[in-house]
């Protein structure tokens, strides 16, 4: 099913010239009503009819996180207040909040682009959808459930929180749509083996997981362990929340909802734009929002943009599932590391809980990385002999994957908190000197 | 003759060990026989007790990793050379040890032990008269 076939399928030529008319549209909104848009146009002689199309996007300047935080907390907006009915604020994930704001139009742009992620994802009307995002400031809760009534589907807004009673109410109301993010997924799944919850007793068929990165062997994890179909959203509160990209039924990248929010692909480095395929940083230009209008926002998330038309028929743009953001990435001796890249690697082996916590220290000038991870009841031996074989096969696991010693230590279970949030994957104590 | 040992993982943390058996007694489970292994990172603790379904489940719901072990346990006379003449028997039937620990009560000593195959270690104790505890035996001394 698709959602809204005239964008959704809208011919390569046609999408272009629809965006680089919402690009002049979105220039001029801008540079009469952001101070600070303006001033970065100014200073490179652009004046709001220099915009000819799609092809002009490349010339001009681009929005960071700081530019929010140095806007913080509503500089950027290009309306004024009146028109604003909605705020969020990002998660803060990496430092200070970051505040958004919605037009009415906004927000129901919004709900158009969540209805047609959900839709791509196999959902319909008659569907239970269990909204286990939390609900608040965060984009994820309030975003998937505009979007759900919107498809028709029964919300069921139970935030996040308190698994042991989101199950039995799951297997109340006959969930059959959980969404949430991919750690708490697993959270869940887990609390359904130790309370001995039978599966015929759920519902569940898809689950939507965005809000953090997470790796294909966490997936298939997730998919056995709930009998779903996993599928990924991918969305940022600066740019909209949930609704940016999601996949199809066919898993094979997220289609970018790319009418309202184009994308591009820029060398971390050189900001230059990359030839099409490259992997690099994702920027987006959020051409139709009113409230927060953001101009080639850099976020930080490293993907690549697949062009071919895609077997579903859509033929948006797709992006690669995001492994990881460029601030997630830690530099250990010179080598480039992801922590989702320790997850797979963790899931792969599948002898020891997909929980994990890296912690990084500096003895003697020289970097330290400690992979600390649960021992479940199921990979717990009493044998110091084969706790210890379990250790060094991570460790080798990790070191041949990565190209960097590692130290491996066994934690006791349950020892990383996993709740509705994101989990806090990594420790870095170099920058605390 | 199997006693079904108590297995616990333990982080190398301070008050580790006392929230344990803590949580143990106030359950009512008594423990027998305790022996702790230790790495630099992390300890093992083994332990007979009193009533291990019980113990098991609590300690589940308290997050710890847990699991129950078969074990034997050994009685012979508390004089020396009596240990060496029970391992000599397991010695010489080709049976390894993985762990065992022991503690003597007046004229009796007790070796629990784990080995690489439980029954067949039974029943080559039985066969050369060695005397096997059961844990209800073991819990009353």
């Amino acid at each position: 099913m698709i959602w809204n076939e005239k964008f959704e399928t809208m011919p390569g030529e046609e999408m272009r010239k629809w965006q680089g008319e919402k690009l002049r549209e979105m220039i001029e909104r801008i540079y009469y009503n952001v101070p600070f848009y303006r001033r970065k146009l100014q200073e490179l002689n652009i004046l709001p009819e220099d915009i000819e199309g799609i092809d002009d996007l490349a010339r001009l300047p681009f929005t960071t996180k700081e530019d929010l935080r140095d806007n913080y907390p509503y500089n950027l907006f290009a309306v004024p207040m009146s028109e604003i009915i909605r705020i969020h604020a990002s998660s803060g994930t990496t430092g200070k909040p970051t505040v958004v704001g919605y037009t009415r139009r906004d927000i129901a742009h919004w709900s158009e682009v969540v209805a047609r992620i959900l839709t791509s994802a196999g959902v319909e009307r008659d569907d239970y959808i269990h909204v286990a995002y939390g609900y608040g400031l965060f984009t994820g809760g309030l975003g998937i459930h505009y979007g759900s009534e919107k498809v028709g589907a029964t919300v069921i807004p139970i935030s996040a929180g308190n698994t042991k009673k989101q199950l039995q109410l799951m297997e109340d109301l006959g969930s059959t749509v959980l969404a949430c993010t991919p750690s708490y997924a697993l959270y869940l799944a887990e609390t359904i083996d130790e309370l001995n919850i039978e599966r015929d007793r759920l519902k569940l068929r898809i689950g939507i997981f965005g809000a953090e990165p997470w790796t294909d062997s966490m997936r298939k994890k997730v998919e056995e362990r709930l009998n779903i179909k996993a599928i990924d959203i991918y969305g940022l509160s600066e740019i909209i929340g949930p609704g940016v990209a999601s996949e199809c039924e066919y898993q094979e990248g997220l289609h970018i909802n790319e009418d309202h929010f184009i994308p591009e692909i820029i060398d971390p480095e050189t900001l230059e734009v990359l030839p099409p395929g490259e992997r690099g940083e994702l920027v987006f230009t959020t051409v139709t929002k009113e409230g927060l209008p953001l101009l080639r926002y850099r976020t930080g998330d490293l993907s690549r943009l697949i062009y071919e038309k895609c077997r579903c028929g859509r033929t948006l743009v797709r992006m690669e599932k995001c492994l990881g953001r460029s601030d997630d990435m830690l530099i250990i001796r010179g080598v480039n590391i992801f922590p989702s890249q320790i997850e797979s690697i963790l899931l792969e082996m599948g002898e020891t809980e997909p929980h994990y916590r890296l912690v990084v220290d500096r003895e003697n000038n020289l970097d330290i990385l400690e992979v600390q991870v649960e021992v479940g009841d199921q990979f717990f031996s009493d044998e110091i002999k084969k706790l210890e074989q379990l250790t060094a096969k991570i460790r080798r696991n990790i070191e041949s994957t990565l190209g960097i010693s590692v130290k491996v230590k066994l934690v006791e279970p349950k020892t990383f908190e996993r709740y509705e949030g994101k989990t806090l994957r990594v420790i870095d104590r170099r920058k605390l000197d | 003759m199997i006693i079904k040992q108590l297995s616990v993982f333990l982080e190398n943390k301070a008050g580790r060990l006392t929230e344990l058996t803590g949580i143990l007694g106030r359950a009512g489970i008594n423990m027998t026989a305790l022996s702790i292994a230790d790495t630099s990172e992390f300890g093992i603790i083994r332990t007979v007790v009193s009533d291990p379904e019980k113990a098991l489940q609590i300690l589940k719901e308290h997050n710890f990793s847990v699991s129950l072990t078969d074990v034997v346990c050994l009685t012979t006379p508390n004089k020396p050379g009596a240990l060496a003449r029970a391992l000599e028997i397991l010695s010489v039937e080709g049976i390894s040890i993985e762990y065992m620990y022991a503690f003597s009560i007046g004229e009796e000593a007790f070796i629990i032990m784990k080995t690489e195959d439980i029954n067949r270690t039974i029943q080559v104790l039985k066969e050369n008269d060695m005397h096997l505890v059961k844990a209800a035996e073991l819990n009353n001394k």
